[in-house]
């Protein structure tokens, strides 16, 4: 198809993303651009987890298309999915997971993520439905989705039992769980909290605590008492030199699980 | 009531540039689902006529498979001409080539009882962009912006914008600059370059001539530079063609220019002999000064650099066109899989994978042609004696010689998909 660009509308200025809305004090955008910049630049803070954030993603769409017996290579594998991110920080899963064609809820206690989060995916184009809320208020609403995504939460929650039942409970029937935390071992404690802490600098002092980590085998005692399993437990790891992280058997750092939902019994 | 507009921008690529490397890209983008424009700054008849663009180019089996891929392959191939035998030999005017020479012959490349592919393929450009503005415009996904020229570049948050010399805007996720080697996109970023001009011309034409070319390529390297005769499909009146790329010291291109046609064909076969019997020029002559260059980086945020636009090296080995076409199998591989993974194309993990990817692979060929085009542009006997050893040396060495010829073909190293034979 050939146009001459003077007689096609398309190329004429085009509004910009909903940044120029009457309603939004600029003062406020400005503050959350460069908090969106903090969390959104490949370079920045953020780094390690833009490197991570492929390998997760692929995870998560096979899985999921497997699941659901969709094409991962489709179009919007996702399409029509209902799809929870607990703990979305600044959308970094929940943006490719709605352009995935998943109906997006993410939730975050920090009302300052929302707030980041809500911005970014305006300047993305996209529809995500962002709560500053709590996998305990969704469950007790008696919201339901086909895809919980719980990545790296269950280590900071002070009642991991508790909060795994729950987001559990939130899985429409036939809808699955992805799971992702870190393992308690020594190589855990040197390489998550030593290394990524105190020698790369990656996240604040303090972000973990060993003791909370929890082993694979913990996590499955857990989902079993719930009639639930691991119907898939791979490991994540980084090699330093090629600067790359990938999906493996060594389970001893990270680790992904998928986790269909419990057959519901009466 | 309006429909409402969408709340993406309606645009996920613009590609500036639509020769050889926009077009092949643009069609492989919009075949990936990606919705696509190239702005071209000249009329697409303009880009056919045959007074425009009078070379040939050498496609590397690799480029090859990368067409083929891309389903762009097959209006080609009736008029490529496959190369079965490179000879390469050290020559002076006037006097017969060297006896020492490097021959490469497509059937050292025979593995398990398999034939081998040819060494390549020389097609006229005209052919590959007639074939190439087909397929754009049989794409009604691909908008085809031309003539339109860009004046401006800015990366805003989430959004590429292009600005045209109209005065008009196009906002995508990404921009492409694909628009050669003075790139006003690249321009328009601030994206700088490192470039040094060779003291040398590339003088091009066609040329019928008496005998068959048997389908070999001979590059015989004189003291100006290299001197390269490519085997080309008959024409249609039965013609044998070959192509003719002269390297020449800058400072007798006028001159030589401006020869009639029967000087201007004896000056050619005081260069090559008379291995093919007569010859008679065919069209017209082209000049086109030769330069080394390379973009600083081939990325920023919203912008991506391919083909000259990233790279433009010496034409001795003939991979100037394949260069670019490995960056199109790659970028187009590293945005369907970031576009797979739901990921933003326009920053981050997909520009910076196809950067990593493509930028030691391209330095690599640069300084190898830099290095051949400074080894045989010389007439310093020592020199001429050490290459020629050097020469008969490789010609011996069949695994070292099957290495170089792989690499050539675009057929080495951490290939793209579309190189393997894939499908995107």
């Amino acid at each position: 198809m050939t146009e001459s660009p003077s007689t096609d509308p398309a190329a004429a200025p085009r509004d910009g993303p909903a940044l120029d809305s009457a309603s939004v004090d600029p003062s406020e955008i400005a503050k959350f651009q460069a908090l969106a910049d903090g969390w959104w630049d490949p370079n920045g803070k953020m780094r390690p987890l833009h490197r991570l954030n492929p390998v997760r993603l692929a995870y998560i769409r096979d899985r999921v298309a497997a699941h659901f017996g969709r094409d991962p290579k489709a179009d919007r594998p996702l399409a029509g999915l209902r799809l929870l991110d607990i703990g979305c920080g600044g959308g970094l899963l929940s943006e490719p997971m709605a352009r995935l064609g998943a109906i997006v809820v993410g939730v975050d206690a920090a009302e300052r993520s929302i707030a980041i989060a809500r911005h970014h995916a305006g300047i993305s184009g996209l529809e995500i439905d962002y709560r500053a809320t709590t996998a305990e208020a969704l469950a007790e609403a008696g919201e339901r989705f086909d895809i919980v995504l719980n990545t790296e939460v269950i280590e900071h929650v002070a009642d991991p039992e508790t909060f795994l039942g729950t987001t559990l409970e939130l899985l429409n029937p036939g809808g699955a769980m992805v799971l992702s935390t870190i393992n308690r071992t020594a190589k855990a404690f040197a390489l998550a909290i030593v290394g990524a802490e105190y020698v790369l600098g990656w996240l604040p002092r303090g972000t973990h605590d060993w003791r909370r980590f929890l082993r694979p085998s913990e996590i499955a005692t857990i989902l079993r008492k719930r009639g639930a399993r691991f119907s898939d437990l791979v490991g994540v790891s980084y090699n330093p030199i090629a600067d790359q992280w990938r999906i493996g058997r060594d389970l001893d750092v990270n680790y992904m699980a998928f986790i269909p939902a419990p057959a519901r019994h009466g | 009531m309006n429909a409402a507009t969408p709340r993406e921008e309606a645009l996920d690529i613009v590609i500036a540039g639509g020769g050889m490397v926009g077009m092949t890209l643009g069609c492989g983008l919009a075949d990936a689902g990606f919705r696509v424009a190239l702005i071209d700054a000249l009329p697409a008849a303009a880009r056919t006529a045959t007074r425009h663009d009078g070379r040939s180019s050498a496609i590397a089996e690799g480029s090859k498979r990368v067409l083929e891929g891309l389903g762009l392959w097959a209006a080609m191939a009736p008029e490529a001409c496959p190369i079965l035998d490179i000879r390469v030999s050290d020559a002076r005017i006037g006097e017969p080539a060297s006896s020492l020479f490097l021959h490469y012959d497509h059937r050292e490349l025979a593995q398990d009882g398999e034939a081998a592919p040819p060494l390549g393929y020389i097609v006229e450009n005209r052919v590959i962009r007639e074939a190439l503005v087909a397929a754009v415009q049989a794409r009604p996904s691909l908008r085809h912006l031309a003539p339109a020229s860009v004046t401006g570049f800015a990366a805003k948050p989430g959004r590429a914008e292009v600005e045209l010399a109209d005065g008009s805007r196009l906002a995508a996720r990404l921009a492409i600059a694909a628009d050669g080697r003075d790139s006003p996109l690249r321009t328009a970023s601030g994206i700088r370059l490192a470039a040094w001009d060779y003291p040398q011309t590339g003088i091009v034409c066609t040329i019928a001539h008496e005998l068959p070319h048997e389908n070999v390529a001979h590059e015989h390297f004189l003291p100006s530079g290299p001197f390269a005769v490519l085997p080309m499909t008959d024409d249609a009146e039965g013609r044998h063609r070959s192509s003719i790329v002269w390297t020449e010291r800058r400072e007798r291109t006028a001159a030589i220019l401006a020869l009639e046609d029967a000087a201007f064909s004896a000056e050619m076969q005081r260069r090559f002999g008379m291995s093919l019997g007569r010859i008679a020029l065919l069209g017209g002559r082209w000049a086109h000064p030769l330069r080394l260059q390379h973009a600083e980086r081939y990325s920023c945020p919203r912008l991506a650099l391919v083909g000259d636009a990233a790279h433009a090296i010496h034409p001795i080995a003939g991979q100037g066109l394949n260069l670019g076409l490995r960056d199109v199998a790659a970028l187009a591989e590293a945005l369907v899989d970031a576009k797979r993974l739901g990921l933003d194309i326009g920053e981050g993990e997909p520009l910076l994978c196809y950067e990593r990817w493509r930028r030691v692979d391209n330095l690599l060929l640069m300084a190898a042609t830099d290095l051949l085009n400074r080894l045989f542009s010389n007439d310093f006997a020592p020199v001429r004696l050490v290459r020629d050893l050097g020469l008969a040396a490789v010609n011996r060495a069949v695994p070292l010689k099957r290495t170089l010829m792989r690499h050539a073909m675009g057929l080495s190293g951490d290939m793209p998909r579309l190189a393997r034979g894939e499908k995107l």
